[in-house]
């Protein structure tokens, strides 16, 4: 029998939560994620990002992608860890 | 003196040395080859193949004497199976040619040191430098290591001389099947981390890099590299010898074997000895003869945390007696501080070394840091306001694990640590202004090391 294409689900594990993530030595505190992601990020004393710990929920994925394009040192990430 | 190994059993393993004798540094002298073939017997030929080594090192329970006290044998099978995935690639490195098996990873010994207050690296270097050279050729062995290297600290170029020798005596008895380069490390307090350590071995400042790639993927010449602690390499040297249930016979079951810790401050006999983890914080510095009053001990280093005493003299030495009582052995300093000195003090001065050996290419650290130390010493030896302790607290939230190395996570758990044990003192200096034992000559030292 065929799986069920109408449903449209494909039955695969739960995709493991993305994260975002700095690498700090590139970190310039520029601030624009801190602009346009200020659900999760925040700025400290100096201006450098401070991420809010755990997964990135899903409705925030989209603006997470976008911090993490506009990072001009390219030093914000979304890592999904492994496993 | 060797009558525990000179009959070695048909069955089964060697004795190794009994319980209650040391492990590690036996004679106040430097072992040649032919005393330390006397005192330990040679290697195993051919036990030490990948499989045995490692299952071993992990039932032996051995944990890293660097500081970081990872699993010895679950670093070793890391390297080992990203170098068996680099070597069905065979992507890589002129060795791959060579043979039928390519050997692609790389081992790292440290033995760089580079915490101010610790010298148990270059002691157990300069007494059993066979030892660890062993554990050099057994690992390489075990994960399939081209090339090794002996890094040491800055400033020890007579080791480095002395090491080379040893390497070459080696050479000429045919032991070592892996070329053994000595290497002296310059740079500062964040030399010997691990990452800059490989930095420094691919020709770059010798720096903390942001991982990953982890040095078990990709670490010097962008091979899977097995950096250890020389130490740890001493313990696998003799627990491919002797076993892991002879290993097992020191220590407890939670922290086995002996380790080497050095005892500084005030205490009558400073120095490294070797002891049996789990051994209680009192006894360790008894033996170490402690005459004077003292009121608290740095443990694990300048990275580390104060403990108060009398309250922590039943505090087990070992990296998980120091984790249960909120401290760390680290690389296995105790610093004991006399009454008659200042914990503010020593904490405000080792606070303003560990920001001035901050590499600064991290923001958190590199502003943070300062504005740490700055409130330290403000506490110890100025006139700060009442809501400075507050201040010290936030400075060391901000900046926890927001380096690449653990530089700002080490500061910030010194500082706090201080803040608990020396309570009353931060009172009395916010009342009163600096104590009088404030004044006084450092317990702690805070500068370079030079050659010593």
């Amino acid at each position: 029998m065929r799986a069920d294409r109408a449903g449209g689900t494909r039955h695969q594990q739960p995709l493991p939560e993305p994260r975002l993530q700095v690498n700090p030595i590139a970190c310039d505190a520029r601030g624009l994620c801190i602009e346009l992601l200020p659900e999760l990020i925040s700025a400290d004393s100096w201006g450098y990002p401070i991420i809010r710990p755990g997964p990135v929920p899903l409705h925030l994925q989209p603006l997470a992608r976008r911090a993490v394009a506009a990072c001009p040192t390219l030093a914000l990430m979304l890592t999904t860890p492994p496993g | 003196m060797t009558a525990h190994n000179s009959a070695v059993p048909s069955a089964g393993q060697p004795a190794g040395p009994a319980p209650g004798e040391l492990r590690l540094i036996v004679r106040d002298q430097p072992l040649s080859l032919a005393e330390h073939i006397d005192q330990y017997g040679p290697l195993p030929a051919g036990k030490h193949g990948s499989a045995t080594l490692i299952a071993e090192v992990e039932r032996s329970g051995l944990t890293g004497r660097g500081g970081g006290a990872f699993p010895a044998g679950r670093k070793i099978r890391a390297v080992a199976e990203a170098s068996t995935r680099t070597r069905s690639i065979r992507a890589v490195g002129a060795s791959a040619a060579r043979g039928s098996v390519a050997k692609a990873s790389v081992i790292v010994a440290n033995g760089s040191e580079s915490e101010p207050v610790s010298s148990k690296d270059r002691v157990l270097l300069s007494h059993a430098p066979h030892l660890v050279l062993d554990g050099i050729a057994v690992c390489a062995s075990a994960v399939g290591a081209a090339r090794a290297y002996l890094c040491v600290g800055h400033g020890a170029a007579p080791i480095a001389q002395f090491l080379t020798g040893a390497v070459a005596e080696r050479n000429r008895a045919g032991l070592d099947t892996v070329p053994v380069e000595v290497i002296g490390v310059a740079g500062g307090y964040l030399a010997g981390q691990e990452n800059a350590l490989i930095s420094a071995l691919n020709g770059n400042a010798p720096l903390p890099t942001f991982v990953p790639p982890r040095p078990a993927e990709r670490g010097a010449h962008r091979r899977p590299t097995l950096v250890l602690n020389v130490e740890t390499l001493a313990h696998i040297a003799l627990i491919a010898r002797f076993g892991s249930h002879w290993f097992r016979t020191a220590g407890t079951p939670g922290a086995p074997g002996s380790a080497l810790v050095t005892v500084a401050g005030a205490v009558d006999r400073p120095g490294v000895r070797e002891i049996p983890l789990g051994t209680a914080l009192g006894e360790v510095l008894q033996r170490s003869g402690m005459s004077q009053p003292a009121q608290a001990v740095l443990t694990g280093g300048y990275f580390g945390t104060w403990l108060p005493l009398p309250a922590a003299l039943a505090v087990p030495v070992s990296h998980e007696g120091m984790r249960a009582a909120g401290a760390a052995l680290g690389p296995g300093v105790l610093a004991v501080l006399p009454e008659a000195a200042c914990g503010l003090a020593e904490t405000a001065r080792i606070a303003s070394f560990l920001a001035a050996e901050s590499a600064g290419q991290c923001g958190p650290c590199r502003n943070g840091l300062p504005a740490l130390a700055d409130a330290l010493n403000l506490i110890a030896f100025g006139r700060p306001g009442p809501d400075i302790v507050g201040w010290v607290q936030q400075l060391a939230g901000l900046v926890t694990g927001r380096g690449a190395c653990h530089l700002p996570d080490g500061t910030a758990g010194l500082a706090n640590s201080a803040l608990t044990v020396f309570a009353a003192d931060v009172r009395a200096h916010l009342t009163a202004g600096p104590c009088t034992r404030a004044g006084g000559p450092p317990i702690l030292p805070v500068r370079a090391r030079g050659a010593s």
